[in-house]
């Protein structure tokens, strides 16, 4: 993929202190850690997810569990494109049931992913609350889903292209924003 | 992945890692309190099996529908072909009803191949065993079972014994295991093992006792008597004494050796019933693997485009 142009939106510093603050505002929204279940989405959404909740459990010293949770075989698009590779789901041992989850995700785009990790939790069980966390929101959704605790809302036009790398996954935590390449205009692009 | 699964050989080693790798996303369904994916909706999945089966039909069947798909089953028995209809006139019915995999489990080695190059249907052809030929999905979910208890294949020694000529199972876990990096040996009586069993990527013996002291993993075959119209061997008691898998014999099994056998057991023939029954038999799990292994296969065959199109720029 040819890479023009491309501008740092967020970098270590940045992501660091966004997810400190997304941790003080969830244990702020639900009134403490009790009953939290933090379900990053792969790839990026996962290792987000298991940073949220150590700071809260650094914050107030309670363990909240965190996990997986693959949304391939809920998605919307399986038939537009090659069969995919399913993601690993994992998810702790107490299951859905009574939690207040917090869906984690790198970005919110269309909104389309989101609505098929609803779908998947739901054949998981019945969790009293959803809520959804993202380190950025893009803009241009599709479905009317919006996101409860947002790392940087990013303006873009669909001609960009908002890469996220974590250092679990890429080496180093960045956020970048790339212009000028053919982002599709449909689908997850990122 | 390709659009038919025909052979256990067809699979390349990425290919054979993925469907093994999926099934194991796929088996922990089994922990959940709804055990379905909406991955197939809208999709049709027909079941044509011309000889019995019990283990493979089913499997099949839970397979799909676990995937939402819609299932028809056909049975020869009680339906046109007993007056005489022919493969490709139940194919064409099937085409026209839309089906869009077609399982398929036949007497004659080569049927599902037929099927699938014929132009008969558009679907994907599985072969859920075809004579004494292949049944690539039984390799599968035997080799995952033993990537489970075992690790990585590459390098681990498994020995298949008995009935090797009228296998589809030997075949097709000697193509598979081979592709994976293991070592087989097959085992039986020389009227047993097929002709032309040099060119196999694997080893013969004529002897157990001298090759399970080193294998991983014992895969005992069924003795097959429906395909037996001449006599192999003196009689079920010798085949038993020679190749016969019982406490005695294993007892001379490394400690983390496993047993397995595909099924339908012939017990006090191929196997000992306390072998069976014993702790390193994982026939049982073998059978709710298969369920696994075959939405795996299901998922990768069915639940993309037919068509591969371009990824967009970008997808992660």
């Amino acid at each position: 993929m040819p890479a023009p142009a491309a501008r740092v939106v967020l970098d270590e510093r940045d992501i660091a202190r966004a997810l400190t603050r997304i941790s003080h505002e969830i244990l702020e929204r639900n009134r403490g850690p009790a009953d939290l279940l933090v379900l990053g989405i792969p790839t990026r959404g996962v290792p987000l997810a298991r940073r949220l909740a150590a700071r809260i459990d650094e914050v107030e010293g309670t363990v909240v569990p965190s996990g997986a949770l693959d949304v391939t075989m809920y998605r919307d698009d399986l038939r537009l494109r090659p069969a995919r590779t399913l993601e690993h789901t994992d998810i702790p041992h107490a299951g859905v049931d009574g939690k207040t989850v917090i869906l984690v995700d790198d970005v919110l785009f269309s909104g389309r992913t989101i609505r098929a990790a609803l779908d998947a939790l739901n054949n998981l069980g019945r969790p009293r609350a959803v809520r959804l966390a993202v380190l950025v929101d893009r803009g241009h959704r599709e479905l009317p889903i919006r996101a409860d605790f947002v790392g940087k809302n990013l303006p873009t036009s669909l001609t960009e292209e908002v890469r996220v790398s974590v250092a679990e996954v890429d080496g180093h935590d960045e956020v970048l924003i790339a212009t000028g390449s053919v982002a599709a205009a449909t689908g997850e692009a990122r | 992945m390709r659009r038919h699964l025909l052979s256990a050989g067809d699979l390349s080693r990425e290919d054979a890692v993925l469907v093994l790798d999926t099934a194991e996303e796929m088996r922990s369904l089994a922990d959940r309190p709804i055990k379905k994916l909406p991955a197939l909706r809208g999709r049709t999945v027909v079941n044509l099996f011309f000889e019995d089966s019990t283990r493979t039909r089913i499997s099949f069947e839970a397979a799909a529908k676990r995937l939402s798909a819609d299932v028809i089953n056909f049975a020869a028995k009680g339906s046109s072909v007993s007056k005489g209809e022919s493969l490709k006139d139940t194919a064409l019915t099937l085409q026209a009803m839309g089906a869009d995999a077609i399982v398929v489990r036949h007497h004659s080695s080569g049927a599902p191949h037929r099927l699938a190059s014929a132009q008969w249907t558009h679907g994907s052809v599985i072969n859920a065993g075809d004579g004494t030929h292949e049944h690539p999905t039984q390799a599968l979910l035997d080799a995952f079972t033993m990537r489970r208890h075992l690790g990585d294949l590459d390098g681990r020694r498994v020995t298949i014994v008995g009935d090797v000529l009228h296998s589809r199972v030997a075949r097709s876990n000697a193509l598979l295991l081979s592709t994976l990096g293991a070592e087989v040996t097959l085992v039986g009586p020389p009227t047993l093992l097929p002709v032309g069993v040099a060119s196999w990527p694997v080893h013969t013996s004529y002897d157990l006792d001298s090759s399970i002291v080193k294998s991983d993993a014992v895969m005992m075959l069924r003795v097959q008597r429906e395909r037996m119209n001449e006599s192999f061997f003196p009689s079920a008691r010798e085949y038993s004494r020679r190749y016969g898998l019982d406490t005695r014999r294993m007892a001379l099994l490394p400690d983390h050796t496993l047993v397995l056998h595909p099924g339908p057991m012939n017990r006090g023939m191929e196997i000992s019933a306390d072998v069976a029954d014993s702790t390193r038999s994982v026939i049982v799990e073998q059978v709710s693997n298969g369920v696994a292994v075959r939405m795996a296969v299901l998922y990768l065959l069915l639940s993309g485009s037919n068509v591969p199109i371009e990824t967009p720029v970008g997808e992660s």
